[in-house]
């Protein structure tokens, strides 16, 4: 186990190509793949997470983690698909149309990634008909929203009211996010869930997928 | 009008008018859309924004060239435009005032991380501003402001691309800052009092604090770069932090509020106070009051 530590230590390090190395060696001694992401990959994810909130770190540590995370991911996908580790589901994400930002729904991705669900990124300035089209078509369990900006929050609102008129609210949960989203904002809407930040985001999807 | 700089040095505070991107989204911008299209296609609505800041009694006032950098633009298709875009930009500002203000050209943030963080290369970022900083330059601004950054290597490279274009130009450069656990840092982990002393060493003339905080914490903030440097600061305070309510973004802070917390900061020492987001003409009207209630005293 003191392999996964270690692993666990590199990600929080950032240091994607001792991550990668790390993995391989993992793979080699005979871990289970899904032991390697959950208390090497992952583990040292949450640290991260956990020290990002407190403001120990700051954006650049969470970045260059994040790409370790990626490194080790690539190495285990494969390997997680032959052994036919049922996916936990899946996922559409984005940033709402008008708004650029995509650092933190990126960490939601690779946080969602690692938790072992499909996600589909649509990437930054997408339409609430993207996001519902996607998530019916791709068969979705959820859609995952992010905006950091009060202009362009409005735009979590019109997924929300699009899934009612294709009458698909029920099969297709919206977790909602980013700095100036609130709880309230949440359930004025009419959305699942709110994520204060990307490790509650995967926390809020997984809870509400398993109803 | 007396240069800037003069009065600067004989130890006078300048206003600086409010918030522009926020009174433009009232006027019709669309959220993601580029402001800098006000220039080419509406200019008597800037015009008229400088117009009420003035009567407001603000003596500096921004052109808006805030997002007009070739790498923001190219994302709307706008970057052949750029230099026409400056001229028109600092035009519309002069002719609206006349020669009852400065005019100051903003240079905001390329939107893209640099390596190893993100995938952009520091040299391509540095083109980028010095372009765009030598079409500001020969329209003829007053001050040039490297503003709302928080990446101080990002910052650094606008200072320094700045001050390639022009020796002469007025410089200031001023950093959005969090509010931590630990104190005050940009997102990227950087202190205070090391943006204010790395910023002043690459070129800036002045460095302050704009964006991101309400004018409590840009008290404290103030007070964080008083310590790290004896030159008059640059300050412009949000009204607070936008919320949405019932569909709209309201910000905060009135003026009354603001302006009653603004002698802690003048107390400080200030160059140049202004409004950054959220902040109105009725902000600049009660910052002109207080400050020169201040000046008096």
């Amino acid at each position: 186990m003191q392999l996964l530590e270690q692993l666990a230590a590199a990600l929080r390090e950032g240091e994607d190509e001792r991550t990668a190395e790390l993995t391989r060696a993992a793979v080699a001694a005979g871990i289970a793949p899904r032991d390697i992401l959950d208390s090497g990959l992952v583990a040292g994810m949450n640290v991260v997470g956990s020290q990002f909130r407190d403001g120990d770190i700051f954006l650049p540590e969470v970045l260059l983690a994040a790409r370790a995370m990626y490194a080790g991911l690539a190495i285990l996908k494969p390997l997680l698909v032959k052994d036919n580790i049922p996916s936990l589901g899946r996922v559409v994400i984005g940033t709402v149309q008008g708004d650029l930002h995509d650092i933190g729904k990126n960490l939601v991705g690779i946080m969602l990634r690692g938790a072992g669900f499909d996600v589909i990124d649509l990437g930054n300035d997408v339409a609430p008909e993207r996001f519902v089209d996607t998530a019916l078509k791709e068969n979705c369990g959820a859609i995952g929203l992010s905006a950091l900006l009060t202009t362009t929050m409005p735009g979590m609102k019109r997924v929300v009211e699009l899934l009612q008129q294709r009458n698909a609210r029920q099969q297709v949960k919206v977790v909602i996010g980013g700095a100036p989203v609130t709880p309230e904002y949440c359930r004025e809407i009419g959305a699942d869930g709110y994520a204060f930040d990307a490790a509650a985001a995967v926390d809020k999807v997984r809870e509400l997928l398993s109803k | 009008m007396k240069p800037l700089a003069a009065r600067i040095s004989a130890g006078e505070t300048l206003l600086a008018d409010g918030a522009l991107g926020s009174l433009l989204m009232e006027r019709g911008l669309a959220p993601g859309a580029p402001p800098e299209t006000f220039c080419l296609e509406r200019p008597e609505v800037l015009a008229d924004i400088v117009r009420q800041y003035n009567a407001a009694g603000a003596e500096v006032f921004q052109a808006n060239t805030f997002g007009a950098s070739s790498l923001k633009l190219a994302r709307h298709n706008l970057a052949d435009r750029a230099g026409e875009i400056y001229c028109r930009a600092i035009e519309i500002v002069r002719e609206a005032v006349g020669s009852d203000g400065y005019v100051w050209a903003s240079v905001g943030p390329t939107g893209r991380l640099l390596r190893p963080y993100g995938d952009t290369e520091s040299t391509e970022v540095y083109s980028s501003f010095l372009e765009q900083a030598r079409a500001l330059v020969s329209a003829g601004p007053d001050i040039i402001a490297v503003e709302t950054m928080t990446d101080l290597a990002e910052a650094c490279l606008a200072v320094k691309a700045v001050r390639e274009a022009s020796r002469d130009i007025f410089l200031v450069a001023t950093m959005t800052f969090e509010s931590r656990k630990r104190g005050f840092f940009t997102v990227m982990g950087n202190t205070v009092g090391q943006c204010a002393r790395e910023l002043l060493e690459a070129g800036a003339d002045l460095v302050g604090t704009n964006c991101g905080n309400g004018i409590e914490k840009m008290v404290a903030i103030a007070g964080e770069l008083r310590a790290a440097t004896d030159r008059p600061l640059v300050i412009r305070p949000n009204a607070g932090l936008p919320e949405l309510r019932a569909g709209r973004t309201v910000y905060p802070e009135t003026p009354d509020f603001m302006a009653a917390r603004l002698p802690d900061l003048l107390d400080l020492g200030l160059a140049i106070i202004g409004g950054c987001c959220g902040t109105t003409p009725a902000h600049t009207r009660a910052f002109r009051t207080a400050l020169d209630r201040h000046d008096r005293a």
